[in-house]
């Protein structure tokens, strides 16, 4: 106590330590609104100015990787909604076709219409939460009430279509796991034309707003060069110019059959990342309702008795449907030896599944490549230089989720 | 570019660091020396026709009965010429595999996680501490052999008001179910049928 004092009195101390280089190291989270879930970074302050910065992630580490090892392949599948919750459907994508690359399934082409809805539904989940989060963090308060009353509906149509509002475990390897009520599918085209009017209000509040600009503009500049070096994906590309999405680039699901057009940023800061997502939504919905328009009848899990489960009226007559389901829910399905990587593009960027089967019921290893852990890893090299502030700031902006980055 | 003869273009990129290659499920797998990967990487990204400039993931693989017991697994791609490479190399338990943070900067956390995961050393790494586990874990649990459950288990004690570690102590043995069926996959002898087919 006695030595702060003496520091504090002795102004040629405190020049001293400035002249040295001394730094302040602060810690900011695990638990802190702006850091999105359990994050915690040291930073290292000079002034306001940052020098370092170090991120301790696997708080919520809960070895999911090693968990699927010891799962057949459809119980490994929920684990997948429990990674980057937000939008749980688009990670059960990647799961879902990297098995069925492996087995070699054609899924039928009601259920790939089923996909693409519900993959923009939970791009629209993302990228809405995001957004208004961010607008929170450099401090307005009203987006994210907006937005969450469209995320509740969002997931209303997630709990009618798997009974789950956000654990969803809707996709299966080879289709979907229900059917949609035609009703179901009459209330999204009707949202679908509701939903661009509260992106207007939204809109209105934050991209010409003053404040909004003053933190955003020029803040956490990603370069194209730097995107790739670091590994980056999805909006952290875009934002910065790069015209690359997987669902254009490398299609899969039937997405070069829809008509949507791709974002692009100028700038490569947090504000051109935040425009870019906006134009996403609306994207988004252009693909819903194109996905509604063309969806055809026919059945939403492929027809093999080895693959998929039988329905409950064929297990009560045929003695066939009752072994098979009796051998699917115990031993599972056996997955040909061989290893695949598959991605989707999910709203956070690159999701991809590194599957290695050995030809048992069970994967031997699953390597889950999220893109939030790309995007934190260069927190370091985007924040340095930056004030304070702005690591809230640039930390919205990425995009991060801490169920994916952990595993 | 057909995978093959993209294949065999990586093979003469490459040049002596090439061990073999596989094409599978449309995908390219090249199998590299694990001493010279940084010379590979590096090839493969400042490669003209190639330009596989982003890391996109690396990971471990554990194989237990293996001489050399890991893979590193190193996916490639090039948003030029929108194309993707597997590169792998093999490295035994308690050798190392240089880093390759220098030709892609995100290997930094990659090889961080692959270390507190699997325990593979990557020599020249700037900062390599564990990066998912707790601090202070010991072992690194994604090997086959760590068991699932782990070894300690963490609770608040109410007496010295502070988290404490413990041995993890199961109230119920962990259930392993083999669901495996005895007539196709697994091969192994039912109880009381040993003697089947000695005769033969």
């Amino acid at each position: 106590m006695t030595e702060h004092r003496d520091l504090t009195l002795n102004p040629e101390a405190v020049s001293d330590d400035v002249a040295e280089g001394n730094t302040t190291t602060i810690n900011f989270g695990p638990q802190h609104p702006a850091a999105h879930g359990v994050l915690r970074l040291v930073l290292e302050l000079d002034g306001e100015v940052v020098e370092r910065v170090d991120p301790h992630v696997g708080l919520l580490h809960r070895g999911t990787e090693k968990l699927i090892e010891h799962k057949t392949y459809l119980q490994a599948m929920p684990y997948f909604d429990r990674l980057d919750y937000v939008a749980p459907m688009n990670q059960e994508h990647a799961w879902c076709m990297a098995v069925e690359r492996l087995l070699g399934v054609e899924v039928p082409a009601r259920a790939q219409h089923i996909r693409v809805l519900y993959s923009e539904i939970g791009r629209i989940l993302s990228h809405l939460l995001n957004v208004t989060t961010q607008a929170m963090d450099v401090g307005a308060l009203t987006p994210p009430l907006w937005g969450f009353e469209e995320r509740e509906k969002l997931m209303v149509f997630y709990e009618r279509a798997s009974g789950s509002r956000m654990h969803a475990a809707y996709f299966r390897p080879g289709g979907v796991h229900q059917d949609l009520p035609p009703k179901l599918i009459a209330d999204i085209d009707k949202w679908c034309d509701e939903f661009p009017r509260v992106l207007d209000d939204i809109e209105g509040l934050l991209t010409e707003n003053r404040i909004f600009k003053q933190r955003n503009v020029d803040i956490g500049v990603v370069s194209k060069e730097f995107a790739y070096q670091w590994g980056f994906s999805g909006v952290m590309v875009r934002g910065s110019g790069i015209p690359w999405d997987l669902r254009k680039s490398q299609p899969y699901e039937g997405y070069e059959d829809y008509e949507f057009d791709i974002p692009l940023g100028k700038n490569g800061d947090c504000y051109d990342r935040y425009l870019c997502r906006m134009e996403e939504m609306r994207q988004s919905v252009r693909i819903m309702k194109q996905a509604i328009a063309k969806m055809p009848e026919g059945p939403v899990m492929v027809e093999d008795g080895k693959l998929a489960p039988p329905k409950r009226g064929e297990m009560k007559t045929s003695m066939e449907a009752l072994i098979h389901h009796f051998k699917l829910y115990t031993e599972g399905a056996h997955v040909p030896a061989g290893e695949v990587y598959a991605c989707v593009e999910a709203p956070k960027g690159e999701f991809g599944v590194y599957l290695v089967a050995d030809g048992s019921n069970k994967p031997y290893r699953a390597k889950i490549r999220a893109p939030g852990f790309a995007h934190l890893a260069a927190m370091d090299a985007l924040n340095r230089g930056h004030m304070l502030a702005d690591v809230s700031a640039i930390l919205g902006s990425l995009d991060i989720v801490f169920g994916e980055i952990d595993r | 570019m057909g995978m093959e003869k993209f294949a065999s273009k990586i093979k003469s990129v490459l040049k002596s660091s090439y061990v073999m290659h596989e094409v599978a499920h449309g995908e390219v797998t090249v199998v590299v020396r694990a001493e010279k990967v940084v010379d590979a990487l590096t090839a493969l990204r400042d490669h003209k026709d190639l330009r596989l400039v982003q890391l996109i993931d690396l990971c471990g693989v554990d194989w237990p009965g293996r001489s050399r017991r890991f893979d590193v697994v190193y996916h490639l791609l090039s948003p030029f010429k929108n194309t993707r490479l597997r590169v792998k190399a093999m490295v035994g338990e308690g050798e190392s595999i240089a880093s390759v943070c220098d030709v892609f900067p995100v290997a930094n956390w990659f090889e961080r996680e692959a270390f507190d995961m699997y325990g593979i050393n990557f020599s020249g790494h700037p900062d390599l501490r564990r990066l998912l586990t707790d601090y202070g874990f010991e072992g690194h649990p994604f090997r086959k052999d760590f068991p699932l459950t782990g070894y300690v288990e963490v609770r608040y004690d109410e007496t010295k008001k502070r988290v404490v570690y413990e041995p993890v102590k199961l109230t119920q043995e962990y259930r392993h179910f083999d669901t495996l069926s005895p007539w196709e996959g697994a091969e192994y002898t039912l109880p009381g049928d040993e003697k089947a087919g000695a005769d033969q």
